[in-house]
C-alpha cells in the first residue's frame, strides 16, 4: 500500500477532474485571442464571411494595411504606374490602391514602448521605497496615509483629465513623453505600494536587522537584502505596472494628439473604406499584445511565484 | 532600544521620510492638486473651452442639478447594474479556478500563464475586437451561439436589451483571471498543518473547506473585489470602444456620461460637480468596505 503519499494531495481522479475543467475554460477563453490572431493573417473579405472561417488562406494584406496609408486610385492610373517593386506594393495595387506613405503606428508604438517602461521603472522604484517604509516604519497616521494612497486611484480619470490638461499647458508637458511618464507613474504607484506592502512585510525583519548589526546603513541594507529578497513581489507589481500603462486609454485620449499618442487610441482608427478594416485591426491588436505576453511569459515564474509568495516559504 | 542608535547612517525617521516622501509629493501634485482644482471648478460656472471668459462662483447650484437630473441615476443604475453582475461573476468563476487550480496537477502553472492573458490586453482594443465578435452579421460570438441554439439573428451591441451583458460578458472574460490569482495566493497561504489538524480530528472535506479554506481565502478575495469595485465604477475605456454607451443610453456607464458632459459639451463646472458626486460615492463605499474586511481578516 501506498503510505508516502500525504493524505493531503488531492486524490489523482479529483486532479484529472480539474485538469480537465481548467483545459476545457482555457480553451474557450483563449478563442477571442486566437480570432483576434487569425483574423490578423485574413485577406478584408475573408474576415466578413459568414460562417466565420477557420480554414483559410493567410494574407499580410492586415499587416500592410496596419503600416501603411493607401488610397483608392482608377484602373487607367494604375495601368499607367510602372510595374510594383515589391510584394506588398503589389498586394496593395490588386484591390486598386497605392501606398502614399507609412502610417504613424510605428510611431504610437514606440510612444507606449517608452512611456510603458519609464513609468514602469519609477513606479516600482519609488512603490518600494514607500513600501518598505510603511512596512518597517512607524509611519505617523500610516493607516490614513494607506488609505489615502488607495484612495486616489478611486478618482475617475475624466474627472482630473482637465485638471491636469490645463496644468500640462503651464508646465509644457502636454502631449509629451515625460508628461505621460509622470502620469502613468502615479496612478500606479497607489497599486505598486498596497502590493508592495504586502511582499515586504513578508520579508522577516531579522535579515536586515542582522546586516545592520554586521555594520550595514539602514539604506545599504535596503538595497542590498530587503531588494533583492522582494525581487518576486517587484517582477508581479511590475508586471502590473507595465500592463496598466501599456493598456491606457481614457488619459491618453484626452491627453495627447500628435507627438505622445500611444497605440491604444490609435488602434481603433484604423478606419478601411466602408467600416472597419478587421484584419488591420486584428494586426494591430497582435503586435501590441505581443510583449506583454512575451514579458508575462519570461516573467512567469516570477508572476506566479510572487503571487504565491506567502506559501512559497511556509 | 538605544541599540538602534548606533547603527550607521541616517536614522529610521529620516529614512522613512525619505522614502515616503517622493511618493507622497507626486500623488499631491498630480492627484490632489487637481482634485482640489476640480473641486473648486465644480463651484463655477467654468467652460473650459471657453477661455477669455471669466469663470463665476455659483455655490451648490451645480450640485442640485445633477443630484436633481434623472438621467445621472438612471446612469447610476446603469453603473450599478454593472458592476453587481460583473463582480458577482467574478468572484464565483475566479474563486471557482483558484480552488480547481489549487489541485496542483501537472502543467497548472502553464494554464494560469494562459488563462491570465485576458487581462494583460488594453481594454479599449479589446472593445473594438468584440465589435468584430458580437457583429450580427459576420460575428464569432453569434455564430457560435447560434450552432448550440439557433436565436436567429441577434444583435448585442445594438439591442438595449442585450447590450448591457455585452459588456458584462466581455469584463468578466478579461477579469475573472485577477480575482483568481488573488484567490489562488490565498488558498496557497493556508498553512498545510491546520488541514493535517483538521485531519486527525476527522473533519470531513466539506466542513475543511467551510472552516479553514473559506475563511482563509474571505480576505484575498474581498480584496480582489475592492480592485475590481473601484475600477469597474470608473469603467471607460473598454465600453466606449464597444458600445460607446448605446444604444440609446442603455450602456452609458457614469464615467461615459461624465465624458460627454465635460469633453463634447464642455460644461466643466458642472462636470466637476458630478466627479466630485461620483467620488464622494466611492471614496464612501471604499472606506466602509475596507474597515469590514479589516474586521474579517482580525477575525
Amino acid at each position: 500500500m501506498d503510505t508516502s503519499r500525504s493524505y493531503l494531495e488531492p486524490s489523482s481522479f479529483s486532479k484529472k477532474l480539474a485538469a480537465t475543467i481548467i483545459i476545457v475554460y482555457t480553451v474557450i477563453t483563449l478563442i477571442p485571442i486566437s480570432w483576434m490572431v487569425m483574423t490578423s493573417f485574413k485577406n478584408v473579405n475573408s474576415a466578413i464571411s459568414y460562417p466565420p472561417e477557420v480554414f483559410f488562406e493567410p494574407s499580410l494584406e492586415g499587416y500592410v494595411n496596419l503600416f501603411t496609408n493607401r488610397s483608392r486610385q482608377s484602373q487607367e492610373y494604375l495601368d499607367s504606374l510602372p510595374p510594383p517593386e515589391n510584394w506588398y506594393e503589389e498586394l496593395v495595387r490588386s484591390r486598386e490602391m497605392v501606398i502614399t506613405g507609412p502610417s504613424k503606428f510605428l510611431g504610437r508604438y514606440s510612444n507606449s514602448m517608452i512611456i510603458g517602461f519609464g513609468s514602469t521603472f519609477a513606479s516600482v522604484f519609488l512603490g518600494a521605497l514607500a513600501a518598505y517604509a510603511f512596512s518597517r516604519f512607524r509611519v505617523p497616521l500610516k493607516d490614513d496615509l494607506l488609505f489615502f494612497i488607495l484612495s486616489t486611484r478611486m478618482f475617475p480619470p475624466i474627472a482630473v483629465a482637465v485638471p491636469i490638461f490645463i496644468m500640462y499647458r503651464k508646465l509644457g508637458l502636454g502631449d509629451t513623453h515625460l508628461g505621460m511618464i509622470i502620469l502613468y507613474t502615479v496612478v500606479n504607484l497607489s497599486l505598486a505600494v498596497w502590493l508592495l506592502k504586502g511582499f515586504m512585510d513578508e520579508i522577516p525583519k531579522e535579515y536586515e536587522e542582522a546586516a545592520m548589526i554586521d555594520g550595514y546603513s539602514r539604506l545599504q541594507a535596503f538595497f542590498k537584502v530587503v531588494l533583492p529578497q522582494a525581487m518576486t513581489g517587484i517582477a508581479a507589481t511590475a508586471i502590473f505596472c507595465m500592463i496598466f500603462s501599456w493598456n491606457e486609454y481614457a488619459f491618453a485620449v484626452l491627453l495627447t494628439q500628435f507627438n505622445a499618442q500611444t497605440a491604444p487610441p490609435f488602434i481603433p482608427t484604423i478606419i478601411g473604406e466602408g467600416g472597419l478594416d478587421w484584419p488591420a485591426i486584428g494586426a494591430g491588436t497582435t503586435l501590441f499584445l505581443l510583449p506583454v505576453m512575451i514579458f508575462t511569459i519570461i516573467l512567469r515564474k516570477h508572476l506566479l511565484r510572487g503571487i504565491t509568495f506567502g506559501a512559497v516559504r511556509k | 532600544m538605544s541599540v538602534k542608535k548606533k547603527f550607521k547612517g541616517l536614522s529610521d525617521k529620516a529614512v522613512a521620510w525619505l522614502f515616503i516622501g517622493p511618493s507622497v509629493f507626486l500623488l499631491l501634485a498630480i492627484n490632489i492638486y487637481p482634485l482640489i482644482y476640480a473641486i473648486r471648478m465644480s463651484f463655477t460656472n467654468f467652460y473650459a473651452n471657453k477661455i477669455g471668459r471669466e469663470p463665476q462662483f455659483v455655490g451648490l447650484k451645480n450640485y442640485i442639478k445633477v443630484l436633481n437630473k434623472e438621467a445621472i441615476w438612471e446612469k447610476m443604475q446603469v453603473t450599478a447594474n454593472f458592476m453587481f453582475w460583473t463582480l458577482l461573476l467574478q468572484a464565483v468563476i475566479g474563486l471557482g479556478l483558484a480552488l480547481l487550480l489549487n489541485r496542483k496537477f501537472k502543467g497548472n502553472e502553464l494554464l494560469t500563464t494562459l488563462i491570465v492573458l485576458p487581462m494583460m490586453l488594453s481594454p479599449a482594443v479589446v472593445g473594438v475586437f468584440w465589435t468584430y465578435l458580437y457583429n450580427p452579421q459576420v460575428g464569432l460570438f453569434n455564430y457560435v451561439i447560434n450552432f448550440f441554439h439557433d436565436f436567429g439573428s441577434f444583435d448585442m451591441i445594438g439591442s438595449s436589451v442585450l447590450a448591457p451583458w455585452s459588456i458584462v460578458i466581455v469584463d468578466t472574460w478579461m477579469w475573472t483571471p485577477f480575482t483568481m490569482l488573488i484567490c489562488l495566493a490565498g488558498l496557497r497561504s493556508v498553512p498545510n498543518y491546520l488541514y493535517e489538524a483538521a485531519e486527525v480530528d476527522r473533519a470531513s472535506k466539506w466542513q475543511q473547506f467551510i472552516y479553514i479554506t473559506l475563511p482563509s481565502v474571505l480576505p484575498f478575495l474581498l480584496l480582489a473585489l475592492l480592485f475590481r469595485g473601484i475600477e469597474n465604477f470608473k469603467m471607460f475605456d473598454m465600453v466606449v470602444e464597444l458600445t460607446s454607451g448605446g444604444p440609446g443610453s442603455a450602456t452609458e456607464l457614469a464615467s461615459i456620461n461624465l465624458k460627454r458632459e465635460a469633453f463634447e459639451k464642455w460644461k466643466t463646472g458642472y462636470s466637476s460637480a458630478f466627479a466630485v458626486i461620483l467620488f464622494v460615492t466611492i471614496f464612501g463605499f471604499g472606506n466602509v468596505y475596507v474597515k469590514v474586511m479589516n474586521k474579517i481578516k482580525e477575525r
